[in-house]
């Protein structure tokens, strides 16, 4: 199972991973690697099988919908690499004239 | 290999190489305080940590304090906790109040979380001292320590090796005598590789018996916290302390937590031990298989009955955790951004540049790989031939154990193929650094709990784990059946020279 380049490119997209282009390369190589081993599950007829997502049984655990304290806006805003006042600071979302 | 090949020392009377229950019976007989018991552990940190480098923080004043607390509490009359005073270390993905974690990755830089994980909640309020937050494989990817952006953890045994990985920096600090026991995460072995190839006891509970909630997430439908300590009673001390439902983590089980150390002394004879066939392959190191095998007949003499068993799709566990783990992880990982904490690129005109470059910034190699493949296997067209195909085989390895647990009440393996490798030895290849995890990926996948105990040490003096795998919710029958074989031989007592 070989993966091309634009391949790579195309997940790094999905990933929002800006990647080089040694890296595209790399991650190709070792991620066709990798793939061609997991081809070994084709070895196994799984049409019946039912998937498991999670191990526990369990269903919809509820509570009482019951005011609590939060941590408060300091704590949340206190690891934030750029702010302004209580707001986190990013850049330009849309355009100039966009 | 053999008891008197000289290398470990047994356990002397330096207080750095006491079990906790050690360390709780000589402050109880005021043979000596908490907070000598901390002034040796920083010491000994002082002395053996610039080789071994199992730490990227360390706490001293907040350790020192709880000691001293509980010291004061203990001079008033106090009846504490066993386990209050006593020194732990924490690995760097669970979170600590006012006290940086990081996950070993320059993403997380510079994040101090505004809370505690549940379980350091939990010992915190039995008195325990956290020591430091240990060094790990960046978010818990890897099995050798090596994928830290921080430092290189070395194996206390010989530091020319790796400690084993993820939790490397946890099993290295209880291995070298700088904390008495660790907390780790295992996913897929994270807590009982290291723990073999560093000579302790790891254990990795059901899916579920502990609350995961600050626990920084890796693959959600596989992470559990437990311990690693020097002894199966120290093991059993610890599970009891984090063990329970919590309503903070909607997946941790609503099932009773029983006595465990209670259970240690629960007699053994009769329990019927599984070998499964498939764990005893060509590629295995030859000192690993006949400890193990040594290991079997030792239970064998104590009136266990041993049989071989089967679990037929073990050799499709690698692929099926690499798909189910990755993906989840490409999940879960989403949330680093460069918006709200930790790493943000300088160089980022626009917020999609923004994304894109704090993460290819932030991250290391091996966790781009991982989201990148778990990436893969989750978008449009090859869903259904990765996601969904690993999912049904993960049925079908659950259905293994089933069918296992039937006719035994415990599983006995080898934890690793091989004892620790060379650092540097499988780091240009990711394949055969999964491969490494062979034993242990399992165990992830079905929920199932297992143990990890020294059994050996090869001719090189490098430690081999034995690992014993047990029926959901049952870390009763696990302990107490490691307990058992702990006291017929003296692994757990060897102690590594740190050169």
């Amino acid at each position: 199972m070989a993966l091309s380049q634009d391949d790579v490119r195309h997940v790094a997209t999905l990933a929002r991973l800006a990647l080089d282009d040694a890296e595209t390369a790399r991650f190709g190589r070792q991620l066709s690697r990798i793939l061609d081993y997991i081809q070994t599950l084709n070895e196994l007829d799984t049409s019946q099988i039912e998937p498991t997502a999670h191990v526990v049984p369990m269903a919809n655990v509820w509570r009482d919908d019951e005011v609590e304290p939060s941590p408060g806006r300091e704590a949340v805003l206190g690891n934030a690499p750029d702010r302004t006042d209580e707001f986190f600071r990013v850049p330009k979302i849309i355009a100039e004239g966009g | 290999m053999s008891k008197e090949s000289g290398m470990g020392k047994p356990t002397g009377q330096a207080l750095h190489e006491l079990t906790l229950h050690e360390m709780h019976d000589g402050i109880t007989r005021r043979a000596f305080s908490a907070a000598e018991v901390m002034r040796a552990i920083y010491d000994r940190i002082a002395a053996v940590e610039p080789k071994v480098r199992a730490y990227v923080t360390l706490t001293r004043e907040r350790a020192e304090a709880a000691a001293a607390r509980a010291d004061r509490e203990r001079q008033a009359g106090a009846t504490l906790p066993p386990l209050a005073g006593l020194p732990i270390a924490i690995k760097d993905n669970l979170c600590t109040k006012g006290v940086a974690t990081t996950c070993a990755s320059k993403i997380l830089t510079g994040f101090v979380p505004p809370y505690n994980a549940t379980v350091v909640d939990r010992l915190e309020r039995l008195g325990m001292a956290m020591v430091g937050k240990t060094n790990m494989d960046e978010f818990a990817m890897g099995s050798s320590t090596e994928n830290s952006s921080v430092t290189v953890t070395k194996n206390p045994w010989d530091t020319t090796r790796i400690p084993g990985g993820s939790s490397g920096g946890s099993a290295a600090a209880v291995a070298a005598g700088c904390a008495a026991a660790a907390l780790g995460s295992d996913t897929g072995g994270s807590i009982r590789q290291p723990a073999a190839l560093c000579g302790l006891v790891g254990l990795k509970p059901t899916y579920g018996r502990v609350s995961r909630y600050g626990l920084i997430a890796f693959a959600s439908s596989l992470d559990q916290i437990g311990p690693l300590t020097k002894d199966v009673t120290d093991s059993a001390l610890l599970l009891q302390a984090i063990a329970g439902l919590d309503r903070r983590d909607s997946t941790s089980a609503s099932v009773d937590v029983p006595d465990y150390r209670a259970a240690l002394r629960q007699p053994v004879a009769g329990l019927r031990l599984g070998v499964p066939k498939e764990y005893f392959v060509e590629g295995m190191d030859p000192e690993v298989e006949q400890a193990v095998r040594e290991a079997i007949r030792v239970y064998e003499k104590m009136g266990l009955t041993v049989k071989e068993i089967s679990l037929p799709h073990t050799r499709y566990a690698v692929a099926t955790y690499y798909l189910v783990a990755t993906a989840e992880a490409s999940s879960n990982l989403a949330r680093y951004d460069g918006v709200k904490y930790g790493y943000r690129t300088a160089r980022a005109s626009t917020l999609a540049e923004l994304y894109a470059r704090s993460r290819a910034e932030g991250f290391g190699p091996e966790v781009k790989r991982r989201i990148m493949l778990g990436t893969y296997a989750l978008s449009a067209g090859y869903y259904n031939a990765y996601y969904q195909k690993a999912q049904q085989v993960r049925t079908l390895l659950r259905r293994d154990f089933d069918a296992a647990f039937a006719d035994v009440d415990v599983i006995v393996t080898p934890t690793t193929p091989t004892p620790a490798f060379r650092i540097g030895e499988k780091a240009d290849d990711p394949l055969q650094m999964y491969l490494s995890d062979i034993f242990t990926i399992s165990v992830n996948l079905a929920g199932i709990p297992a143990l990890s105990m020294p059994c050996g040490l090869t001719r090189a003096g490098l430690p081999v784990g034995l690992q014993l795998l047990g029926k959901p919710f049952d870390e009763s029958t696990l302990l107490r059946t490691a307990y058992a074989y702990e006291q017929e031989t003296e692994w757990h007592k060897k102690r590594a020279v740190v050169k």
